[in-house]
Parts: C-alpha cells; sequence; structure tokens
C-alpha cells in the first residue's frame, strides 16, 4: 500500500527521515508526526497566479501544492468559500478592516472539513482502501460519509454518544456506518489509533492524516488570492486539535516563498471555548505543554481535549506574536447571534467561538483597529441549533387581517393607543 | 501484582512480535524500568536523548489518560491494562 510520487512525500520532522507515500502517520523510528513535504522548486512554475486563476473555482486550482496523486481528476468542487468584508460586525466590535472567511458553506457538507476529506479520500483511493472512515466530532463524519458515498467507498465513522442529533442524521442519511462511542472525543481518537493498527482501513484523520491535513492549507491560499495576493495583518481560528492554525501559515509560507505574496509578518489567534481550552491555557503560560482537559462546552466540534497539535500550535501562536483566547458558553451563543445579526452568516458553535474570541481581542487591544484581519468561520449553525433552544420564543399565530397585523405589530413594539394618538396629533 | 501491557503494531519490531506482556511494575516509571530490562531495544525506541518517555506517546490506563491520573505518581492497581499508544499529529511545520 504505498504508490511513489516525485512531487511530494512524507517526511519526519523530527529525524529527517523521508517515507514516500503510505499510509502512515507517525515516524516508526522517533513516533514523530510525519508531515507531507513537497519538491517546491518543481511546483515553481506550476504554481503561479496565471495557472491558479485559469483553474476551477474551488480548491483544486491549488493542486500543484496539494498531495493529490497523478492522475486524479477531482470532481467534487470543494471549497472556494467567499471571504467577506465585516463592515457591521466591526463596528459594533471596534474594527475598520475585518474579514470573514466563511466555510459555513463549504460544499460539499458545510464545514472546512470537506476540504480536509477531499484530500485524504483521494489518497485512500490510491492506496486501494476499500472501507474509509475517521474518528469525529461531527462535521469530519458529515464529510467523510458524503464524500464517500460519492467515490463509491464504504464509510465506518466513530463519533462520541452525545453528538448533536442533527450531525448525526447528517452523517446516517448518506448510508454510512456510524458508531456511537461511549466516551469523549479524545476516547473516540484512541480507539481510531487502534483500529487503524489491526484493520486494513483508511482512517482519514489517523493513518491518512498527513494528506488530509494539507487540505487545511486551502484555507491559506483563498485568503491570500482573495484579498489580491496579499497577506492579512491577523488571523483569528478555531482550534480543536490545533491542525488548522498551523496550516494556514504553512500556506502563508509557500506563498511568500513562491513569490506569490510579499512577505510579511501574520499574527496568528487560536480560538477556543473556556470548557476545552487545553491551547490556549498553553499559550497564556507561555509553555508548550499541553495538559489534557475533559471537556465540558455546547461547542462540541472543538471538544478535545487532549489536541494532538497542541503543543506546535501553541509554539507556533507565540513565535507569531499572535495570541490564544476562550470564551464561555453564554459568549458562545452570543457570538453566533452577533455574527448572524450584522453579517447574515449563520455559523455553528464553534463560530460562536471564533467570533466571539475576535471581539474579546479587539476589546483587549491585542489587534487594532485598522489591521486587515480575517477571522475563520469553520463550520454551519444549521448543525447545531440545539444551542440556541429558548433563545427565540415562537410567537403567536395572528389572523390574516390587516388590522391584526397592525395591532400585533404594535404589540410587539410596546406601543400603546395612546402613544399613536399622540404621535399622530404631532 | 501484575498489570497488562498492550503495545502498539509499529513497537512489536523491538519486542520479538510480542504485542502484549505482564508486568509487576508498580507505576510508570517502575514500568519503564522493566520495559528497559525486558526489551533493550524498546527502550531506545520510546525514550529521547535525556532517556525521557518520548513526548509523542500516550499511556492509557484503563481506557483512561495516565496524566488525569497523577501522571508518574499513579501507582499501578492489580490487573490495570496499560496501553502505549503514539498520539496522532500533523507535526511541526
Amino acid at each position: 500500500m504505498n504508490y511513489s510520487c516525485s512531487r511530494y512525500e512524507l517526511k519526519c520532522n523530527e529525524c529527517g527521515k523521508r517515507f514516500g507515500n503510505q499510509p502512515l502517520s507517525a515516524c516508526p523510528d522517533c513516533l514523530a508526526p510525519l508531515e507531507i513535504t513537497y519538491d517546491r522548486e518543481a511546483a515553481r512554475h506550476l504554481f503561479t497566479k496565471e495557472n491558479i486563476a485559469a483553474g476551477p473555482a474551488n480548491i483544486w486550482r491549488y493542486a500543484a501544492l496539494l498531495p493529490i496523486p497523478d492522475g486524479f481528476q477531482p470532481d467534487l468542487p470543494v471549497g472556494f468559500t467567499p471571504l467577506v468584508r465585516a463592515k457591521n460586525l466591526g463596528k459594533r466590535i471596534g474594527a475598520a478592516n475585518l474579514y470573514v472567511k466563511n466555510d459555513a458553506v463549504c460544499f460539499p457538507t458545510l464545514s472546512f472539513k470537506d476540504r480536509v476529506v477531499s484530500v485524504a479520500l483521494a489518497n485512500a483511493q490510491k492506496f486501494g482502501f476499500d472501507i474509509v472512515g475517521c474518528s469525529s466530532t461531527g462535521n469530519l463524519a458529515n464529510s467523510v460519509a458524503a464524500q464517500a458515498a460519492r467515490l463509491g467507498l464504504k464509510a465506518t465513522i466513530l463519533v462520541p454518544a452525545d453528538l448533536e442529533p442533527a450531525k448525526i442524521l447528517n452523517t446516517l442519511v448518506y448510508g454510512a456506518r456510524l458508531v456511537r462511542i461511549d466516551g469523549n472525543y479524545d476516547h473516540v481518537n484512541r480507539l481510531c489509533t487502534q483500529i487503524a493498527d489491526e484493520y486494513a482501513w483508511g482512517l482519514v484523520n489517523v493513518n491518512l492524516r498527513p494528506y488530509y491535513a494539507e487540505g487545511s492549507k486551502t484555507v491559506g491560499y483563498e485568503i491570500a488570492e482573495q484579498l489580491g495576493w496579499r497577506l492579512p495583518d491577523n488571523v483569528v481560528v478555531p482550534m480543536a486539535g490545533g491542525s488548522l492554525i498551523r496550516k494556514i501559515r504553512k500556506a502563508f509560507n509557500e506563498l511568500i516563498y513562491l513569490g506569490l505574496v510579499e512577505e510579511k509578518p501574520v499574527r496568528f489567534f487560536g480560538a477556543q471555548a473556556s470548557g476545552c481550552s487545553p491551547i490556549s491555557v498553553a499559550v497564556k503560560e507561555g509553555t508548550d505543554t499541553i495538559e489534557p482537559q475533559r471537556p465540558n462546552t455546547i461547542a462540541r466540534s472543538l471538544a478535545i481535549g487532549n489536541p494532538a497539535d497542541g503543543p506546535a500550535a501553541a509554539k507556533m501562536i507565540r513565535s507569531s506574536g499572535g495570541w490564544a483566547e476562550d470564551v464561555s458558553d453564554v459568549e458562545i451563543v452570543s457570538g453566533i447571534q452577533e455574527l448572524a445579526e450584522t453579517e447574515g452568516i449563520f455559523t455553528e458553535t464553534a463560530g460562536g467561538v471564533t467570533t466571539a474570541v475576535t471581539a474579546r481581542l479587539y476589546a483587549d487591544g491585542r489587534i487594532s483597529a485598522n489591521e486587515t484581519t480575517v477571522t475563520c468561520i469553520t463550520g454551519n449553525g444549521l448543525k447545531t441549533t440545539d444551542a440556541l433552544i429558548g433563545r427565540y420564543q415562537q410567537e403567536r399565530a395572528v389572523r390574516p387581517r390587516l388590522a391584526d397585523f397592525d395591532a400585533y405589530l404594535r404589540e410587539l413594539d410596546g406601543i400603546t393607543e395612546l402613544e399613536l394618538t399622540t404621535a399622530g396629533a404631532l | 501484582m501484575s498489570i497488562k501491557v498492550t503495545l502498539p503494531t509499529a513497537f512489536i519490531r523491538h519486542t520479538d512480535g510480542r504485542k502484549h506482556f505482564n508486568s509487576a511494575a508498580s507505576n510508570l516509571p517502575g514500568l519503564i524500568a522493566d520495559i528497559d530490562q525486558t526489551f533493550p531495544a524498546l527502550s531506545t525506541q520510546i525514550k529521547d536523548e535525556e532517556g525521557k518517555l518520548r513526548r509523542f506517546i500516550n499511556i492509557y490506563v484503563n481506557d483512561e489518560d495516565i496524566r488525569f491520573l497523577g501522571g508518574e505518581t499513579y501507582a499501578f492497581q492489580d490487573g490495570d491494562e496499560i496501553m502505549l499508544i503514539p498520539s496522532i499529529a500533523g507535526g511541526i511545520a
């Protein structure tokens, strides 16, 4: 189960050993995580602004710097989500130059996980896996199930038993086999590591993880391209396992190396829920050591108490001059509402985390008003509507008569007959 | 007193193919010392230059991360099932 490819291969960042291309995530010698390394010089004449502009309006326009096997025919138009100027939200939180990267509308399953899954499954097919799967907090489950169905692969997906009903339904509907595990994500993840050891399955975030994780870079490429091939001053990114924030930086560094953008320091800010904040705690305490936590937050898609990329993420954030913050469940819900009310973007709890943390970073003066800042929204609010239960009352039905409607509006606005008469008199 | 230790497949080339073994160790440092004795090749693999357990290895006791149980100070109970599992991460870019 391996293939040769001259453009990229697995490499151990600790001992430097290279391993070609195979379903393997840890160095057999020093056990360190493996990462994809590219022949960047070979990519130089392919990965140009002109070639990218001539490519499709999805992540495959960046294929020259993705671990996509030769001959792979991209099928689904994944990614290339809107980068929108957030003037209204900006006004509310004191930001003059704020953008939202909106992966709440990523295709096909409405989260940024569609990016990583498409890259992982391209490799799963090449390696010859018939069964694919993942450990998931929900969005990944949805994406693996949907994309596996499209590719004709069987999917077995493991999730914590207490996952939001919408995310369970959004997995089952694609015909995937879903196994609910009596435990939290960290238990599920550990079990999947053992499964990958014993079964010949392609688990996208376990034995295919080096390939999978590279898909996250496309968020970074898109941000730079959509800003007119320039880098922002700051990026605010939600953190679960801690992978995305590092891959955005990797993307920016590749763009600088290949001359597509001007070099500039970009500060990276991580966002977590206070109920599961191992990385943000590490950043605040100035350490790379992650103390695992038992998650207790409504932001279940970020509820990873023992984040695999946590140490590296904490180190990178501080070296960039950035910071990490965490917010309470109440703030998360307010963040969801604020983004919806100001920008018309309905995000899930993770996006509530990112929005609330972004607001706090401005309030605390960690980000200045005029700096170009991109806040990354990674999932859709329709999947976590239970977080908003009780926030909106269903009002009584009104008879289909204009007079009743008039009266009802006055009732809603709290205007009395007396006030109306007075206003009329004026 | 005896505990049961399970290793990932990646390690068994250093243990003559053995994936499980029993140990009489009373805590994590005791287990590491036992591995030093019984499987010296494995010992070299799982420890760094300073002789500490590599940070890429997680230790679980009966499904619980040993760090929640007190880490090195946790006293193994008779019949505890110990698992060594490499942490899955994307590396240091």
